[in-house]
């Protein structure tokens, strides 16, 4: 019988998620027996023709991180997806436009302006900015063009299974992996569409083993500028942490280090705007209730719109910047 | 036709819903463009009620509860004046204006103040004129449209 077919790709993203894939150790080899791999830009020398070339249906299983952000993206997320029978969106990019999204705050002219012109390091006096087409001797080049807006993987495309993370936690990639291999192996039913594998259901909070106490907060800290207490709750000792706003299943590991969570692992599954919920639980735990205190307390939260929005600007309510 | 804002006005169960029903029951005349939702308590709206409030057309919010003191559950309000100042900063870094959103304290007694808080609220948001929110639906060719603008400068 033939192997059940897996491609793995990267749309805009860093990289982290092929890493984290990697990262399971020997588990890979689990994935590399059982599996055909036929498509992992990162890992792999395939060429876009050969997916091309490929049935429709053909890939069992893709896993595609990264956001939606240029044409390139677009064309082979419709690709890949029109190819294989299960689409999952990994990691954060993918879900929910992590960091890439935070472009949302722009738009695209004033980005390319800082990049190819006002950015200290650029020297680019004629205003030189790349064209999407080149003629050469040999014919015509051309580079992938921007989109004004950044999109996640579900925003653009249909997606069948969500595995959230910045990167995904090796132990939940493994944990899905092997359940999909059970699945697959033993004709089981699949999970119903739009599941969201390898997180908890509870907040990062419910994992986190630091004590609580009730909070009250007069002004809201960097981490570096206080002595943090190891075994005392982040938010309590006035450092944003974004654990009551975001999804379990890291085990809390930047908490539990002493880092402030990031909110990576996308929403809890009741919440729709995680900025707004970290709004929410923030209000709660400020002491005071003179409009003109208030004012003063929020304002010392530093970057408030990228600390909330890190991960999920392109997924949130409002979606992106207006002006 | 001149602009009709469509607004949101999310009212507390014990006081601010009862002093509309006043404003009411007295024939007060008041625009009538507040579209409002009856919450147990300002204390209940969520951000995330105004963010999709907006998302979904709203012009502008309101939200009306009791007085500091007064609340039904003790400090509802409380929780209402904290939130509002951090929303005001998320609809400011998304570059919607922040005077889209108010918060008024209106006591069940308090019809008159009611008809005036709805009216200066209205006309303010009619000054502002429409809200426009930027495209949802993906469109890639609209979207990669932006590249004539490389050429632009």
């Amino acid at each position: 019988m033939a192997k059940p077919k897996l491609a793995i790709y990267w749309a805009a993203s860093c990289g982290g998620c092929d890493i984290a894939i990697l990262d399971i150790e020997e588990k890979i080899l689990d994935v590399a027996n059982f599996f055909d791999i036929v498509f992992w830009p990162c890992a792999t020398d395939f060429k876009y023709d050969d997916v091309r070339k490929m049935e429709d249906k053909s890939i069992t299983l893709t896993l595609f991180n990264g956001a939606i952000r240029s044409d390139e993206n677009f064309e082979i997320a419709e690709l890949l997806r029109q190819k294989s029978v299960v689409m999952c969106a990994f990691g954060s990019c993918a879900v929910e436009g992590g960091i890439p999204g935070l472009a949302n705050f722009y738009d695209k002219e004033s980005i390319m302006k800082y990049a190819y012109i006002q950015s200290p390091s650029t020297t680019n006096a004629e205003s030189i900015y790349p064209q999407p087409e080149t003629k050469v001797a040999e014919g015509t080049l051309r580079i992938p063009t921007l989109y004004n807006t950044v999109r996640s993987l579900g925003q653009t495309i249909e997606v069948d299974y969500i595995i959230p993370g910045c990167p995904p936690q090796s132990d939940q990639i493994i944990a899905v992996v092997t359940a999909v291999i059970d699945i697959l192996q033993n004709g089981k039913p699949l999970p119903p569409k739009g599941t969201v594998l390898g997180a908890t259901e509870k907040s990062c909070c419910d994992e986190c083993k630091r004590q609580r106490n009730v909070k009250k907060i007069k002004k809201f800290v960097r981490p570096f500028s206080i002595k943090v207490d190891p075994d005392l709750c982040l938010l309590e000792q006035g450092i944003v942490c974004m654990g009551p706003a975001t999804r379990g299943g890291c085990g809390a590991k930047c908490v539990n280090a002493g880092v402030p969570c990031r909110g990576c692992y996308s929403v809890p599954s009741n919440v729709r705007d995680q900025g707004a919920k970290m709004a929410s639980a923030l209000a709660s735990v400020i002491d005071s209730i003179d409009p003109v205190e208030i004012q003063q307390i929020i304002d010392t939260i530093p970057d408030p719109l990228g600390t909330f929005y890190r991960f999920s600007l392109a997924d949130s309510a409002i979606r992106r910047s207006q002006s | 036709m001149s602009f009709e804002p469509r607004i949101i006005g999310f009212l507390c169960n014990w006081c601010s819903y009862t002093g509309a029903d006043l404003a009411g029951t007295s024939r007060m005349k008041y625009p009538p463009n507040v579209l409002t939702i009856r919450v147990m308590c300002s204390g209940r709206v969520d951000p995330g009620f105004i963010l999709d409030a907006f998302r979904n057309g709203a012009d502008g919010v309101i939200v009306c509860g009791c007085h500091l003191g007064d609340c039904h559950y003790v400090n509802g309000n409380h929780k209402c004046i904290r939130r509002i100042p951090l929303t005001k900063k998320i609809l400011e870094g998304m570059g919607i204006p922040p005077e889209r959103l108010r918060l008024e304290w209106v006591s069940a007694s308090e019809g008159a103040r009611f008809q005036e808080v709805i009216t200066s609220f209205t006309n303010e948001i009619r000054n502002m004129g429409p809200m426009q929110l930027k495209e949802w639906k993906f469109d890639p060719t609209l979207e990669t449209s932006h590249a004539a603008l490389a050429g632009k400068e």
